[in-house]
């Protein structure tokens, strides 16, 4: 078997006395959705931040496509074919809509005209067909996460880093959401999630990874990590699984 | 801006200004709002578009006007040669400030008191340098011959003046259109977004500032040329660092027309206040300091963004009456 599309092996990242990360390892295989759950500040948005360039790992390395890439630039990376969102959205606040997806357009095509047809055309893709024009700050957050997605789709990535986008959105919106995300990963898309919203991430992924403290403590199907003991402690505290168990005995 | 339309309107009707003023003072006075406006244009290149503010633009026109000066008085250059000499060395002292100050990671007020610094330096440096003259400052011989870029007619000068001014607006408008200039809008709206689109936020934030230590060298061989005269207090001058940052960001940053609009302003207010009050000396600041505070009070954008603004609202409030009409 060919080695997974991203290979994150035994990275570590320390914040001063804060081991943010601590040895995690995981993959992506080409053509999936992996999701990356845990509880908050477990460390999932500094991972990607490291795979994403943002931040230097302390230790441990990271192949994308089977080549070294730890410690490279974001904008390398993005050349690369990585693509990320962010978590707490960053639009190009005093762009239009179209404006800002033309950025991550201009990635893959020099000529303003092409790449204006290849950001509009992803736009359209993303469901923000009716808002190009509109000014980015006047989105509302479902408006802004479909924005983040449209942006890195734009640079025509061959893996996608997805931060929390369906956080924030009420459960239509998340109905309209999820199947554009397995459009992307039906066009080839690889896909790295990071998620919140368990029926998202069972729905939309086979394998996933969790991480809690920054270690990867369980990985699996999501059936078979959401009924881990580790899982569920990490999640609720130390001695819930116990306690649920003893609860079911009942 | 969509077309080169409006560019090719305003400099023709400026072209034809001399045709009909032949007051030396009103040209004179004009040639120096173009210059500023042009120093200006350089400015919101990295400022305006790149979001970086430079308190230090004094170091791109000074090392522009020193070199066409120093070129020509020392070491016989010719005047024109001298001129594309001082553009080319701007960018070149751009391309170090710049190199040092964005490797570093300086953004925000430590890029801009770091610019200033530069600027600083440079201005004791050449007051104390020989090679500038030091204290006493650089003269051009007169030698009123094309060839010696040196015209007998105020009106020569302007049309000089303009066309630069011209070439800048262009290059504004082509940036506009470009791919770098996106990537340039996009790291100052958002550096960081930018750099994960695969923008490479340090590379475009220096070819912004060499591009703009350019445009503002221009201004300042110009300078020279013009006025024959300089010292290190005229071409390093906080003055010149002020005028350049004042005009874009009254007439609207990020503009092609903000820095010739900004210039207009500041200097006619200039002038009108001196009629008024004599020529009492920092008079001219205290304008500036009264407009700016005018405008960042009630045009934060500009007067230019400011008007592209209410023209969105009233657009906007016509489209919904007319829905409304069209529902009613
Ligand atoms: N730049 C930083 N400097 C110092 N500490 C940081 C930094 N970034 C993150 N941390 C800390 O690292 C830990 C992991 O944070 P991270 O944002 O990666 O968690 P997360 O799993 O994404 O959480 P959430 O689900 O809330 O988004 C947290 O304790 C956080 O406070
Ligand atoms: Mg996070």
């Amino acid at each position: 078997m060919a080695e997974p599309l991203l290979v994150v092996d035994r990275v570590s990242q320390r914040f001063g006395g804060l081991l943010a990360v601590d040895a995690a390892s995981l993959s992506a295989p080409a053509g999936r959705i992996t999701a990356l759950i845990g509880p908050n500040g477990a460390g999932k948005t500094t991972l990607f931040a490291i795979i994403s360039g943002f931040l230097k790992p302390s230790a441990g390395s990271i192949r994308f496509n089977g080549e070294e890439i730890t410690g490279e630039p974001p904008h390398r990376l993005a050349r690369r074919g990585i693509a990320r969102t962010f978590q707490i959205v960053q639009p190009f606040a005093g762009l239009s809509v179209l404006e800002n997806i033309l950025v991550g357009a201009h990635l893959r095509h020099r000529a303003r005209t092409v790449a204006l047809a290849a950001a509009e055309q992803v736009g359209r893709e993303i469901g923000l067909g009716d808002m190009l024009g509109r000014s980015a700050d006047t989105l509302t957050v479902a408006g802004r996460k479909r924005l983040e997605l449209a942006r890195a789709l734009a640079t025509d990535p061959k893996l996608l880093l997805l931060d929390e986008v369906l956080a924030g959105l009420n459960p239509s919106e998340i109905r309209d959401f999820v199947p554009v995300i397995r459009g992307l990963c039906a066009r080839g898309i690889t896909i790295l999630m990071i998620e919140h919203v368990m029926q998202a991430v069972m729905s939309l992924s086979e394998h996933v990874f969790v991480l809690a403290e920054g270690r990867i403590i369980a990985e699996g199907s999501p059936a078979m990590v959401a009924a881990d003991a580790a899982v569920v402690e990490a999640y609720l505290g130390h001695g819930a699984a116990a306690k649920l168990g003893a609860s079911h005995g009942l | 801006m969509k077309s080169v339309l409006p560019i090719v309107s305003v400099i023709a009707a400026l072209a034809v200004v001399p045709l009909f003023v032949q007051s030396n003072v009103t040209l004179n006075f004009l040639v120096v709002t173009l210059l500023i406006a042009l120093a200006g244009q350089g400015w919101n290149i990295l400022g305006g578009y790149g979001g970086q503010y430079s308190f230090g633009h004094a170091a791109y026109f000074g090392t522009g006007a020193y070199v066409t000066a120093i070129l020509q008085v020392r070491y016989g250059v010719n005047a024109w040669i001298g001129f594309a000499a001082g553009i080319a060395v701007g960018a070149a002292v751009g391309a170090i400030i710049g190199g040092l100050t964005f490797r570093s990671g300086l953004r925000g007020s430590y890029f801009a008191l770091v610019t200033l610094a530069f600027a600083e330096v440079l201005r004791i440096v050449a007051s104390v340098a020989p090679i500038t003259g030091a204290g006493v400052g650089t003269l051009i011989k007169l030698d009123l011959r094309a060839q010696a870029l040196q015209f007998q007619s105020r009106a020569a000068f302007y049309w000089l003046i303009l066309a630069l001014v011209a070439l800048s607006l262009l290059i504004a408008w082509l940036l506009e259109r470009s791919r770098f200039g996106a990537w340039l809008i996009a790291v100052r709206e958002n550096e960081d977004a930018a750099m994960a689109l695969g923008v490479d936020a340090t590379v475009v934030k220096l070819g912004a500032m060499v591009l703009s230590a350019a445009i503002t060298a221009a201004a300042g061989c110009f300078y020279a040329q013009y006025f024959l005269f300089i010292d290190a207090g005229i071409a390093y001058g906080t003055w010149i660092s002020i005028e350049a940052l004042l005009t874009p960001i009254i007439g609207g940053v990020g503009t092609v027309f903000g820095p010739l609009l900004g210039a207009l302003v500041v200097k006619s207010l200039g002038e009108g206040a001196k009629l008024v009050a004599g020529d009492a000396p920092g008079l001219d600041l205290v304008v500036y300091g009264i407009v700016l505070v005018l405008v960042i009070w009630f045009a934060p954008r500009g007067l230019i963004g400011t008007v592209a603004d209410a023209r969105k609202w009233v657009l906007h409030r016509s489209s919904r009456s007319v829905r409304e009409a069209g529902h009613g």
